[in-house]
């Protein structure tokens, strides 16, 4: 019993492992996209890959393509990218992510230059996800210093989305003090002293607010909050749009040194551009992005409420710059955090 | 592993009544206490969350469970799951053998050495395990640049998922292993040498019958650890769907995207896994006390 027990367990990872090697040897002659993505993208990319194959399906009968995705914090996937994950596209929360991919010379530095809009095919703001009937009054950035108030946000050190709304709420801060950095920081340091808990994405914030039922108000993208919505239900949470809040682009780019060794160029440029047509805008903006054809804004104009935007490049200089002074080790937000 | 570790206190008393008559000298009210306060503990550590999962994992019905488990990416994670437990279990089992082998009957320079190396996983956090895969493999890493000029896939990629898994589950067929091989001794190794028999047919036909309960019992814990592993296979990954996802990460994944039913059917199939692990464990025990 023993020696056929042995040559059970023997024979099985082998065959097993041969039956690997042959059906990815049967993929190898097919197209194969991957695209390297953060957390809350998840449901826009498998509309939009759907929808790509579809067009590309009627000019390409014979072949398959296969568009495979991969969703992490911001962060963590533009590290996974340099550590050798080989993206042929990546669609990431923040420009300095896809920076930090340039700069280890995976593509061109002036990647951000190449596609239409900052390459960043829509947009998103930040707002306040609440309790139903917004318990606690919450209407702008003001409510969220309040003693008592418990606010969720990721970290900004790992959190591509937390970063953003770190930045809003400074840049709302900034104006209303007349541009006083030390105000805005005491602003933001009375925020993030009623943060319970930094997790390190934007979802596992989600799920800390929205199932563990932690915090008055969720700081989240706008596109996030809605899903949240819609997923666990409209009769639990409302969404509060702020009256001054900043412009989010999360932007995508084409890895050169992918692309050019696995041969996959045209097809992932061509996936990128379906972005900005038409059709891509739609499931964008289904998915809750912010569209940028303006025809299509039309379209879902009742959809996202109306307020007063700023972007990152007016209030602070660039995404190197912000990353710089808020961001990195001993920056502000170290010195916030650790007092 | 921790639904595995409850199964020694059970099969225990079995093994006493067949020996020896049972003697107590607690008055029985002790006795009761301590065996209800037992079962009140396991019931609620180990016992209630597992009836949860399986609630949960039926919570929206028979239709949304079975359509979880054969979601293609659900699928591919469970294929991924067994190939790389079929290939860690397999490599282990070789090298465990072999080392508890070397270290149980034979004298030589930096044998304790080797041992504390081979204890080394369970002391290791798995994340760091991942991390030092991706430090050696990854692009930018030691040998990264080599094996991107030449086009081969370590990190990211299924070698580097049974890479890291192979790590964290080498200890558990050698410690299984040593203490009975050191237990053995040579004797039997030695007179069948002496009368004639040569060293591989001594292996195959002395040492390894000796312990071949022992061994299969260290690969199926080596088995349960492999399927579950999470934290350095999650870093070593690449979180590719349908290609790089194992049962575990394919469990947070859908948990992240609010899919919790179907996020409790895939783990509740991993439950199932461990509780058959369990069951062969039970079996094989008993066969171990009969063998002695």
């Amino acid at each position: 019993m023993f020696r056929r027990l042995a040559k059970a367990l023997l024979a099985a990872p082998l065959a097993l492992s041969l039956s690997g090697v042959v059906s990815q040897s049967a993929h190898a002659a097919d197209t194969t996209l991957l695209n390297v993505s953060y957390d809350p993208t998840r449901e826009l990319y498998s509309d939009l890959n759907k929808s790509f194959i579809a067009g590309w399906k009627k000019d390409h009968p014979a072949d398959t393509l296969t568009i495979r995705q991969s969703h992490g914090g911001s962060g963590a996937q533009a590290r996974t990218v340099i550590d050798g994950l080989e993206a042929d596209v990546v669609t990431l929360a923040l420009a300095y992510d896809i920076d930090a991919i340039a700069a280890r010379g995976l593509l061109a530095t002036d990647w951000q230059k190449r596609l239409p809009d900052n390459s960043s095919p829509y947009t998103s703001t930040i707002v306040f996800l609440v309790r139903k009937g917004n318990p606690k009054g919450i209407k702008d950035w003001d409510d969220l210093v309040k003693p008592g108030i418990k606010v969720i946000t990721p970290n900004p050190k790992t959190s591509g989305g937390a970063r953003w709304n770190f930045l809003a709420a400074w840049g709302y801060a900034l104006k209303q003090n007349g541009g006083s950095e030390e105000k805005a920081q005491d602003f933001v340091k009375a925020l993030f002293k009623n943060v319970p808990v930094l997790d390190t994405g934007a979802r596992g914030s989600t799920i800390t607010f929205v199932e563990r039922g932690l915090g008055d108000v969720l700081i989240a993208w706008e596109n996030e909050a809605y899903l949240s919505v819609n997923e666990l239900g409209p009769d639990k949470f409302d969404i509060v749009t702020p009256p001054y809040t900043i412009l989010a682009e999360p932007p995508v780019a084409v890895v050169d040194k992918v692309v050019d060794k696995k041969g996959t160029r045209a097809i992932a440029e061509a996936y990128l551009k379906y972005l900005y047509t038409p059709e891509g805008q739609e499931i964008a903006a289904r998915n809750y992005y912010r569209p940028r054809l303006a025809a299509v804004a039309e379209k879902y104009k009742d959809k996202f409420a109306k307020t007063q935007i700023f972007t990152i490049d007016d209030v602070f200089g660039g995404w190197a710059k912000a990353q710089k002074t808020f961001f990195a080790d001993g920056g502000i937000f170290d010195k916030i955090y650790s007092n | 592993m921790s639904v595995a570790e409850i199964a020694p206190p059970a099969t225990a008393p079995a093994r006493v009544i067949r020996q020896a008559p049972p003697v107590h000298t607690e008055p029985p009210a002790v006795r009761i206490a301590i065996i209800t306060v037992a079962l009140v503990f396991l019931g609620l550590v180990i016992g209630l969350p597992l009836v949860s999962v399986f609630v949960q994992a039926f919570a929206k019905g028979w239709q949304t469970y079975v359509a979880a488990l054969v979601d293609p990416d659900a699928l591919a994670a469970i294929r991924l799951t067994l190939i790389v437990a079929a290939i860690s279990v397999g490599l282990n089992l070789v090298f465990g053998l072999v080392a508890s082998w070397a270290i149980a009957k034979f004298e030589f320079t930096g044998k304790s050495f080797l041992i504390t190396l081979i204890d080394l996983p369970f002391s290791v956090s798995p994340v760091v395990a991942g991390l030092v895969f991706v430090l050696l493999f990854g692009s930018q890493g030691l040998i990264g640049p080599f094996l991107q000029a030449n086009d081969i896939k370590i990190v990211f990629a299924l070698p580097g998922i049974v890479l890291a898994t192979v790590f964290v589950t080498f200890p558990f067929v050698a410690r299984e292993l040593i203490p009975l091989m050191q237990e053995q001794g040579t004797s039997e190794e030695e007179a069948a040498i002496s009368l004639g028999a040569s060293g591989l047919s001594t292996f195959f036909r002395v040492t390894l019958p000796n312990v071949k309960w022992a061994l299969l019992y260290g690969v199926l814990l080596c088995n349960a650890r492999a399927m579950g592993e999470f934290g350095a296979v999650s870093v070593v990954s690449g979180h590719i769907r349908g290609l790089t996802n194992t049962m575990p990460l394919q469990i947070e994944i859908l948990y992240n995207e609010y899919q919790f039913a179907a996020s409790f059917a895939v783990a509740s199939l991993l439950a199932l896994l461990a509780l058959v692990t369990l069951c062969a464990k039970t079996i094989l025990e008993k066969r171990l006390t009969r063998e002695h």
